[in-house]
């Protein structure tokens, strides 16, 4: 029993058990198969949250294990978007344009309802014709495959080039962060083929599915929980093995285990396309329950705030990543939603709904100075599991185990 | 004046004996003698202008121009603007105003009121469009001979915007006596213009194609392009001499589609899906179309069977069939064809365009060299402060960008309260500096210094200093732009001609670049902080033990750097407007400048700057009305170019690279 994948990692058993009674609390005090307590629109951020969990963990596992900070993994959650999106949009405006064509005296032709559909989906931006990349967007099958697959291309290719030339450390971030970038200003042209900074919109409306979006968000519900669940187990699969130990070594020493014969960069791109494609995938099942995906949602800033929640949850322990999600995004709903009341200091009234930001934004300075374990730390308090004392300071999940005097030789 | 006042009252005598004399042979009963010079002209020629005739009008116009007399424009524009009267008691003309109830009368020759009358006793002379426009003619000599300059100047710009060919003459005799150089250069230039829309004769007008052949004026382009603008038309046989053909087309290639082509025919109508649609619906019996049941419609294939079905029964017309598509293609030639029916003006306006298009693209390289080189100074002040902290510190600031709009924001407060701009530009600079400064040591005391080891950490932290910053700038001055005015000196711009201009505000910034440079390259190799600066940056521990106080030294660079950006987001506020998020345009480009360049050498940021504001011009040349795309082309080809150059443009080598 010690020396099962579940046995070296009992963290596995305690997250399963408590997502498990979440989602089943959650599903009884929902308004369609329970006491109705908590409004559809709370099931649905909740949902949503679970899917930035996902995420997170994929963020975790490229930059807490791997020690690379990618500014681009929201930009991959945001493609997985756009590809279900796709299918979503083409499939629910196809139903509409068919509902308004069948009084026609005439039966429409095949080439009618596509025009129409064109017309009805390419209208906002000034044009009727489908772009090249929609050729796939009535198939369910292919758009599916697609939001594994354009994430991992993009990844494998951008990670391609950068990792040969070994670009490492901030260089990576930037330039990831120029990636993204690029990908979001592409996006928000008109002629990118997906309607500019309109977006797509109308994505909550299921094709073919006639249940009232009490019983849709809870199957979304259940969808993100279980894309957790299986994306959790994935990643602590990878970063068990002799696998894990490679990349947790590149993150602390990557010449050193280059020169024991690993190929560096094979790993690293791996790790890079892989946790690109768990974020298209969470992205895949966030913007369904959202709605609406517009090139805003892939502005750099967002990658950022990716970066935030690891680390305000603590990094390099994948239980950490789902806390900072949650807690932060949650945190955040509560304050900028307008439910946290304000505070009257006599000369000035302090509305959350515009200091909310400052407060993240200095409380993330106070975490990286003072707490770089993260919330998770806390954990190892509980434990009572602390580290040898190896005289000297600690560097942070950053360099790893090794001591200030050993990292600067 | 003297001279001037003899030759009136000797033309008045003689055209008053004139008058007198025609007036005794027509029996009339006005005499001459208490009327005015300009009043005798008008009765002269009263029964023609109570006509009001498009036909017979010409005589009193022409009369009235030629008789030398001063109040000759004023009773021209009078006469145009509708403002001459008759008064019906003894049919004298007046300027007429109306002044109350009342009606104000004016007399033409001494501009005085003489008398107020009611509607009653006067009655309107109504020119219509035709003879205004005439008058118009004959009144343009007058302005183009104007002795004010104004006036003639007003009248060329009148002239420019309403050209004719009547106008022609009047210009062409104004330049001879037009002794005000620049004046005259217009008129000659306009004379030209005119000639080759309006002229009468080919030569004249391919002269003056010619001439005009090198100039880059609009005008010339919209003067020329209406000469060789063509038409295509479908001739039977030969096409007949008298055309003037550009091209002769064949159909089914680019220049013309067959559909095109065989629209120009007067074939039976092409059967769209549209007007399928309409035909099978109009014919629908019992649920079926020419036998086919409607529901097998969905078919394109069985929609056309129906209206076969339906065509042989007669009931519909028959539709044009490919074969015939072909069949009437075939019979006819096809050419574009000028409007203008003279060859040689074509191919001389054809040729002037070509000079004046290569003439233009040189231009607009030139401009776009321009472009290119005030976008790089832009980025170059955007990231010199960052090739300070990043570049030779190696400190990612994520919130560089908000130094940058903290300095913008200062020169916003500043002319709040010192309303000159001049003064309150000048007061800002400094300012700008000193608040940035501030606020970069307090940055590095506070956070960055226990970060050194950790530059990940260094860049979120920063980054959450940098929203934070954002949200409190929002918070204060709100979410709408605000402008920061530049003083009027800096509001023109340098106008080379009328393709190559950069405005004065973006030469002051190409200024501010170059002193930069100067100032970094000064501090950095001159100055005892610099010495520290570099000693601190190689080797801190060394320098420490050379008794440098690293923690002073970093602290002071650190604060030099977002001095720097304070001052660099003063001039980006000049041309473009303060909002909160003004640093967050910057900052990708900013790292891509320094990265590009070369990590930790000034030159190398230089390079980058000129590097990334050329590319970026280039690729937006390529499609203008795209700056996005621009944007993308250019990030993409920064990570294509660090695959070659990992360590930028200009790359340390040997210990100063450190690492």
């Amino acid at each position: 029993m010690r020396n099962t994948f579940i046995g070296r990692n009992p963290s596995i058993l305690i997250f399963l058990a408590v997502l498990a009674v979440f989602t089943i609390a959650i599903t009884f005090m929902s308004e369609a198969f329970g006491a109705g307590v908590i409004s559809t629109s709370f099931v649905k951020t909740l949902g949503k949250t679970l899917c930035l969990a996902l995420v997170a963990v994929a963020m975790d596992l490229i930059w807490g294990y791997a020690g690379i900070l990618s500014l681009g993994h929201f930009a991959f959650f945001g493609l997985g978007g756009y590809m279900i999106g796709m299918w979503l949009m083409y499939e629910r405006t196809k139903e509409i344009v068919a509902g308004s064509m069948a009084g026609n005296p005439i039966p429409p032709t095949e080439q009618e309802i596509v025009d129409g559909i064109g017309t009805q989906i390419f209208g906002v931006v000034g044009s009727s014709e489908f772009p090249i990349i929609w050729m796939f967007a009535d198939s369910l099958f292919l758009q599916l495959a697609l939001v594994v697959l354009v994430p991992g291309l993009l990844a494998l290719v951008f990670g391609w080039l950068a990792f040969r030339s070994r670009v490492t450390g901030v260089y990576l971030s930037i330039l990831t962060q120029a990636m993204t970038l690029a990908l979001s200003l592409y996006l928000f042209q008109n002629d990118s083929g997906l309607r500019g900074n309109n977006g797509l919109s109308g994505l909550q409306n299921l094709p073919g599915v006639t249940a009232s979006q009490d019983f849709v968000s809870i199957w979304f519900f259940w969808a993100s929980a279980l894309a957790l669940a299986v994306g959790y187990i994935f990643a602590a699969w990878i970063v068990s093995g002799k696998f894990g130990s490679v990349i947790r070594g590149i993150r602390d020493n990557e010449a050193r285990v280059r020169f024991l014969g690993y190929s560096v960069e094979g790993y690293k791109l791996f790790l890079f396309t892989v946790t690109a494609m768990i974020a298209g995938i969470a992205g895949a099942l966030y913007y369904p329950q959202a709605g609406i995906i517009n090139p805003a949602e892939i502005a750099p800033i967002a990658s950022i705030y990716l970066a935030v929640w690891v680390a305000i949850g603590g990094r390099g322990r994948l239980y950490g990543a789902v806390i900072g999600a949650v807690f932060v995004s949650l945190v955040s709903t509560f304050f900028t939603g307008g439910q946290a009341p304000d505070i009257n200091l006599g000369f000035y009234t302090i509305q959350w709904v515009d200091w909310w930001t400052i407060l993240l934004g200095l409380s993330f300075v106070f975490v990286t100075l003072f707490a770089p374990k993260g919330i998770g730390g806390l954990f190892d308090l509980i434990a009572d599991r602390r580290h040898p004392d190896r005289h000297g300071a600690d560097l942070g999940p950053d360099k790893g185990s090794l001591q200030e005097r050993e990292a600067t030789e | 004046m003297l001279k001037r006042l003899v030759v009136v009252v000797l033309a008045l005598v003689c055209l008053g004996t004139q008058i007198v004399a025609q007036d005794t042979q027509n029996g009339d009963t006005e005499t001459g003698t208490d009327l005015g010079p300009m009043q005798q002209v008008l009765q002269a020629n009263a029964e023609i202008i109570v006509e009001s005739s498009r036909r017979t009008i010409q005589p009193a116009i022409d009369a009235v121009a030629n008789s030398g007399l001063e109040a000759a424009p004023f009773v021209l524009g009078t006469w145009q603007d509708r403002d001459m009267w008759q008064r019906v008691s003894d049919g004298l003309f007046f300027k007429v105003e109306k002044s109350g109830s009342d009606y104000e009368l004016t007399d033409f020759d001494t501009g005085e009121v003489l008398a107020r009358v009611t509607k009653d006793d006067i009655e309107q002379i109504k020119p219509n469009s035709g003879i205004r426009g005439l008058i118009a003619t004959a009144l343009v000599t007058f302005q183009l001979n104007d002795p004010d300059p104004a006036k003639r100047r007003e009248a060329l710009d009148s002239l420019e915007r309403n050209a004719n060919a009547d106008l022609l003459g009047p210009l062409r005799d104004s330049i001879e006596t037009e002794d005000n150089p620049t004046i005259r250069a217009r008129k000659e230039r306009l004379e030209k213009l005119i000639t080759i829309t309006y002229g009468d004769d080919p030569e004249a007008r391919i002269a003056a194609i010619e001439a005009m052949a090198g100039d880059l004026g609009v005008d010339v382009r919209a003067a020329l392009n209406p000469l060789v603008a063509t038409r295509t038309r479908a001739f039977d046989g030969e096409v007949p001499e008298s055309v003037n053909v550009a091209k002769i087309l064949r159909p089914g290639t680019d220049d013309l589609s067959r559909e095109d082509a065989y629209a120009l025919t007067d074939g039976e109508p092409l059967l769209t899906d549209d007007a399928l649609r309409g035909v099978l619906q109009a014919n629908i019996v019992d649920g079926q179309v020419g036998g086919i049941p409607v529901a097998e419609l969905s078919d394109p294939a069985r929609r056309i069977a129906a209206f076969e079905a339906l065509e042989a029964a007669g009931t519909v017309p028959a539709a044009a069939t490919e074969a015939d598509v072909d069949a009437a293609i075939a019979t006819k030639v096809f050419a574009s064809v000028y409007a203008e029916p003279n060859p040689d003006i074509t191919a001389a306006a054809n040729r002037a365009l070509g000079r004046i298009e290569t003439k233009v693209g040189l231009n607009q390289v030139l401009d776009l060299g321009l472009d290119a080189l005030s976008l790089a100074s832009i980025y170059f002040l955007a990231a010199i402060g960052l090739a300070i902290t990043f570049g030779v510190m190696g400190v990612i600031n994520m919130a560089h960008g908000e130094f940058i709009m903290m300095g913008a924001y200062t020169g916003y407060v500043v002319q709040q309260i010192i309303p000159n701009h001049t003064t309150s530009i000048i007061v800002a600079i400094p300012l700008a500096f000193a608040v940035t400064f501030a606020a970069g040591v307090a940055m590095e005391r506070l956070v960055i210094r226990w970060l050194y080891n950790r530059p990940l950490e260094t860049l979120l932290a920063t980054f959450g200093i940098s929203i934070a910053l954002q949200q409190l700038a929002k918070n204060i001055f709100g979410t709408q732009a605000r402008p920061l005015t530049s003083p009027d000196w800096l509001g023109g711009a340098w106008v080379l001609n009328d393709v190559v201009s950069i405005s004065t505000v973006r030469i002051a910034i190409f200024v501010l670049a170059l002193i930069f440079l100067a100032v970094f390259l000064f501090i950095m190799k001159r100055t005892r902080l610099g010495l520290e600066t570099r000693a601190v940056t190689q080797n801190p521990g060394m320098a420490g033990a050379m008794g440098i106080n690293p923690g002073r030294v970093n602290m002071l660079t650190f604060g030099l750097g977002s001095g720097i950006a304070g001052i660099a987001g003063v001039a980006i506020g000049l041309y473009a407007q303060v909002t909160s998020e003004i640093g967050q345009a910057y900052i990708v480009q900013s790292f891509m400048t320094v990265v590009v360049g070369g990590v930790g050498n000034i030159w190398g940021t230089l390079l980058g700057a000129g590097l990334i504001g050329s590319l970026h011009k280039g690729i937006e040349w390529f499609n203008p009305s795209n700056t996005l795309a621009a944007q993308t082309y250019m990030i993409i080809f920064i990570i294509i170019f660090i695959q070659f150059r990992p360590r930028g443009i200009i790359a340390l080598k040997g210990r100063a690279a450190g690492d």
